[in-house]
């Protein structure tokens, strides 16, 4: 909303060195200069310089970590990508996975806000409760998940069976399609609270006086929601939804943990599968290639989601 | 029924649904530990044993060396020294950054701020491999400073978006009064910014040691052995390696989770109150 914040430096030419005193904002600019530099130096140290030995590591032949003879290969490497098959299924894979969590976790956790801002009995043990799922790690989480799809003795198979939902146990992490929304229904419990406390921050900012309002006008809660709710919510509702996309996107963790990638490569996701190239097969020139391509759809994603954004921001003000 | 107490009844059953469906998955990781071995594989399973079986935590606290408690304790440590670590130098870096991006005015500060926030865009499969030749030549890999000098480049531009949001939600005026009296603008953010901004710091705190406790990738690759291992590669080594075992891993995963989990109930208040939104936007 405030956009016009961040464009400070816009107002003022840089003043000249041969002027007797140095203005307030060169004061300022060597100040703020000190001020980043450790974060700087901790950020772009681990991340600057790496990325660009990814993308040169990317156009070499290198076949193990201790390889010595490592031929140039030009764009060869984003050229054997390209034309894997088992690339693209794990792009469309993962393009599935993004739109799948991200899409429930901010529908679940737009009710889950609503309930957190609701007048509630015991308001405190709820959000006490909600927060649980959020603090558990994302290893534990999905071991927790595997223990509940188990085939044999699962939680899951145990309590559809008792409730007569299915006559007998299936093994949900046992086919690719069933596992692939295994994961996502277990990355989708960990992350709505978030999702839900940070569309909680957006929604404490609605003024109440626009509830009162609406009241007034006796307007019902879809009208309420409509008209009030959604349209103020839009700035937290774009965060939540890029930062969520690039997580989902990058996914790797729960997938190692719950699956490693299977069944017959049924949850490799992109940033898994480039894992198994760099690592497994010790092809580093195609798995950096992949790691790069991943990089440049996040890009892409990125700059579509602003542009939109930036337009459907204007229609607010 | 008047229409404000239809609506309190739905609220309250929706509230209660949300709360079980949190609820289930844990109870039964907490059931899982303490039941035996043998009940818990039984046909139709049942769900409340007759008796309870606390060995597994036995194992885990009272394990010899070369034990699954052993590792398992020894990761626990590693957490703990790599969650603070990261906790301390991203909270230093992070507040004097976030000072800077809510108050002065300097060229290409959107820019600069952007690449920040720009840097979590990158997976962190992109960096593995020139990383682990920066540790190991720096004699870094399998310790827990190399992996906290890894995670502050994760942690670090989240602290600075969280801290430089709430900076600016404290009214200047009050920094200007503290100058006006002679404070120079580093002492006016210790005395009079800091203090104000209690909930966003507690925020911050927090979701640095939350990152840090859950970070796997990193960890995964750049250590081997107790000597730095950390929790999350050593429930996933045993998830993996006692697949027939689900109290064990159940009991291990529960005291892995307790940490962040105590954290994030005692501090839950500030984290909403730590993420006003909608005044940094890309």
């Amino acid at each position: 909303m405030t956009v016009a914040s961040l464009n400070g430096s816009k107002e003022g030419a840089p003043e000249k060195r041969s002027l007797p005193r140095r203005g307030k904002r060169d004061r300022q600019g060597r100040l703020a200069f000190w001020l980043l530099l450790p974060a700087g130096v901790a950020v772009f140290g681990v991340v600057l310089y790496p990325i660009a030995r990814t993308i040169l590591v990317s156009l070499f032949q290198v076949n193990s970590a201790l390889a010595t003879d490592t031929p140039f290969v030009g764009l060869g490497n984003y050229v054997e990508v390209l034309q894997d098959p088992e690339f693209w299924n794990s792009l469309w894979r993962t393009l599935y996975f993004t739109v799948v969590s991200t899409a429930l976790e901010l529908v679940l956790g737009l009710i889950v806000a609503g309930l957190l801002n609701a007048k509630l009995r015991w308001r405190w043990l709820f959000r006490t409760i909600v927060v649980l799922p959020w603090a558990i790690p994302t290893i534990v989480n999905a071991a927790m998940w595997k223990g509940i799809y188990n085939a044999q003795y699962g939680a899951l198979n145990a309590a559809l069976t008792q409730l007569g939902v299915i006559h007998e146990y299936k093994a949900w992490l046992g086919e690719p399609m069933s596992a692939l929304n295994a994961v996502i229904i277990a990355d989708v419990w960990k992350t709505t609270p978030l999702v839900a406390f940070f569309l909680l921050a957006g929604l404490t900012a609605i003024p109440s006086e626009l509830y009162e309002a609406a009241r007034i006008d006796r307007a019902g809660w879809p009208r309420m929601l409509r008209s009030i709710v959604l349209p103020l919510l839009v700035p937290s509702i774009s965060i939540v939804l890029v930062l969520r996309t690039v997580e989902a996107f990058k996914v790797f963790d729960i997938i190692y943990a719950m699956t490693r990638g299977g069944p017959i490569n049924g949850t490799a996701t992109i940033a898994y599968f480039a894992y198994i190239r760099a690592f497994s097969d010790q092809n580093f020139g195609v798995g950096s290639a992949l790691a790069i391509i991943i990089v440049l759809v996040i890009l892409v994603l990125t700059t579509i989601y602003l542009r939109f954004l930036r337009r459907s921001d204007m229609s607010l003000l | 029924m008047r229409r404000a107490t239809r609506n309190s009844i739905l609220i309250h059953v929706a509230a209660f649904v949300v709360a079980v469906c949190c609820l289930l998955p844990i109870s039964y990781m907490v059931l899982a530990s303490v039941t035996p071995q043998r009940t818990l594989i039984t046909i139709p399973l049942r769900w409340i044993p007759s008796a309870l079986d606390f060995s597994r935590y036995v194992t885990i606290f009272r394990g010899g060396a070369d034990s699954v408690g052993a590792t398992f304790r020894a990761a626990f440590v590693n957490s703990l020294v790599v969650g603070i670590g990261t906790v301390i130098i991203s909270m230093i870096v992070g507040i004097l950054g976030a000072y800077a991006f809510a108050r002065l005015r300097f060229r290409f500060r959107r820019v600069v701020l952007l690449l920040f926030l720009g840097t979590y865009m990158l997976p962190q499969i992109a960096l593995l491999i020139p990383l682990y030749l920066i540790l190991n030549s720096l004699g870094l890999l399998n310790t827990q400073a190399g992996l906290v000098f890894v995670d502050c480049s994760l942690v670090i531009p989240f602290v600075l978006w969280i801290l430089s949001n709430y900076f600016m939600t404290i009214p200047e005026e009050l920094e200007e009064a503290a100058r006006i009296d002679g404070t120079t603008r580093l002492g006016a953010l210790f005395y009079v910014i800091l203090p104000a901004a209690r909930p966003g710091i507690v925020a911050a705190i927090m979701f640095a040691f939350l990152l840090a406790w859950d970070e796997f990738m990193y960890a995964l690759i750049f250590t081997s052995t107790n000597a730095a291992k950390t929790l999350p590669v050593a429930i996933s080594e045993f998830a993996g390696r006692y697949t027939t075992d689900f109290g064990l891993v159940s009991a291990g995963g529960l005291l892995a989770a307790l940490p962040p989990v105590i954290i994030a109930i005692i501090f839950q208040r500030y984290i909403v109150s730590g993420m006003s939104t909608g005044s940094v936007k890309g």
